[in-house]
């Protein structure tokens, strides 16, 4: 039984293989008139510029809360940092959504 | 994009066809692979050693990697965390390897690319599903109804959408952080390249370690999440 599990997952590896190097290579790219591109570039630098804004907002708010917890408890204070950590990793996983749609604009340019 | 770079994959003959991403992960496994391997001869030969060695040995080293991932796995699952350790420590692991890779020269990160961190993160997402049927069989599926049955046709397609933007959020923010953490490196280093990359460089590490810190806390959640619907 352990056998046939190895070979069936040494067979899914090699599937992988031939599939990634049987892979086609991306699209050409079409021309843009000028309005298009000054729409695009708009875009895309006021829109990372706002997610930057409000994630900033948001991570000093919750940073604020820790060094609060901190300066009245400091014993605690490596239990307070771990959660902090992954809630400024929260917040800042919505400012790079909005940095991956601003990448997926400039590079359509 | 711009990815005509150096890379060590193409001095290697047979990996030089792949696309990029896939040779630098495959090359990032093929190192752990062999860590794995060193760390394992080296604790057979030594098995009943109680007592660890003074200075900083290989040994040491790969226990203290171990012994980390247990102790967030139990501290996070409870008493039956150790089944998930071993899925936990390897997606952990690899995306950790990959970060940093990223980070020596001539190495391009294959969490650069969606392909890799949305393959990281569907594994979570099935495996979630599989752990959660494993245990409840099919009245896992009572927890997309909600309270009360009447409620029934506002509340599946909400779970079903919440569900859906799991793997998705998971992916997305992987692939975000490390491909713009690189990006912002190479423009530092196209503008000044003396000093001032080396701030933007331990961010690099920093943010490395922190995302794949929560990206097994958040894989360990949606498991522990799936599995305890007892108390309900």
């Amino acid at each position: 039984m352990k056998k046939l599990f190895v070979i069936l997952m040494l067979l899914g590896v090699f599937v992988g293989f031939s599939v990634t190097v049987a892979m086609a290579a991306e699209g050409a790219t079409t021309a843009l008139d000028p309005q298009v591109k000054a729409m695009i570039a708009l875009a895309a630098g006021i829109g990372i510029g706002i997610a930057a804004f409000g994630g900033a907002l948001g991570q000093g708010k919750a940073i604020a809360s820790a060094l609060d917890g901190i300066g009245r408890n400091p014993g605690a204070s490596g239990k307070i940092i771990t959660p902090m950590i992954i809630g400024l990793a929260m917040i800042e996983s919505l400012v790079i959504y909005s940095l991956v749609v601003s990448l997926l604009l400039v590079f359509k340019l | 994009m711009e990815h005509e770079q150096f890379t060590w994959a193409s001095l290697i003959p047979g990996l030089s066809a792949l696309p990029p991403h896939v040779s630098n992960g495959i090359i990032v496994s093929i190192i752990l692979l062999i860590i794995v391997i060193l760390g394992y001869t080296q604790y057979k030969r030594n098995a009943d050693q109680v007592v660890p060695d003074g200075r900083m040995t290989f040994r040491n080293f790969v226990e203290i990697l171990v012994e980390s991932i247990a102790g967030l796995v139990d501290q996070t699952m409870g008493p039956r965390g150790r089944e998930f350790m071993l899925i936990i420590g390897t997606l952990g692991l690899f995306i950790l390897f990959n970060n940093l890779s990223g980070l020596v020269p001539g190495f391009l990160p294959a969490t650069d690319n969606v392909n890799t961190t949305f393959a990281c993160s569907l594994t979570v997402f099935f495996l979630t599903h599989f752990y959660g049927v494993r245990e409840h069989g099919i009245r896992y599926l009572k927890q997309f109804v909600g309270p009360f049955w009447w409620l029934a046709p506002i509340m599946i397609p909400i779970e079903l959408i919440g569900h859906l933007s799991r793997p998705l959020s998971l992916g997305l923010r992987l692939f975000g952080n490390i491909t713009g953490d690189h990006l912002v490196t190479a423009i530092f280093f196209g503008l000044i390249p003396l000093l001032v990359p080396l701030p933007v460089m331990f961010l690099g590490v920093f943010v490395s370690f922190v995302q794949t810190f929560v990206f097994m806390l958040l894989a360990m959640a949606y498991f522990s999440g799936a599995i305890s619907h007892e108390e309900h």
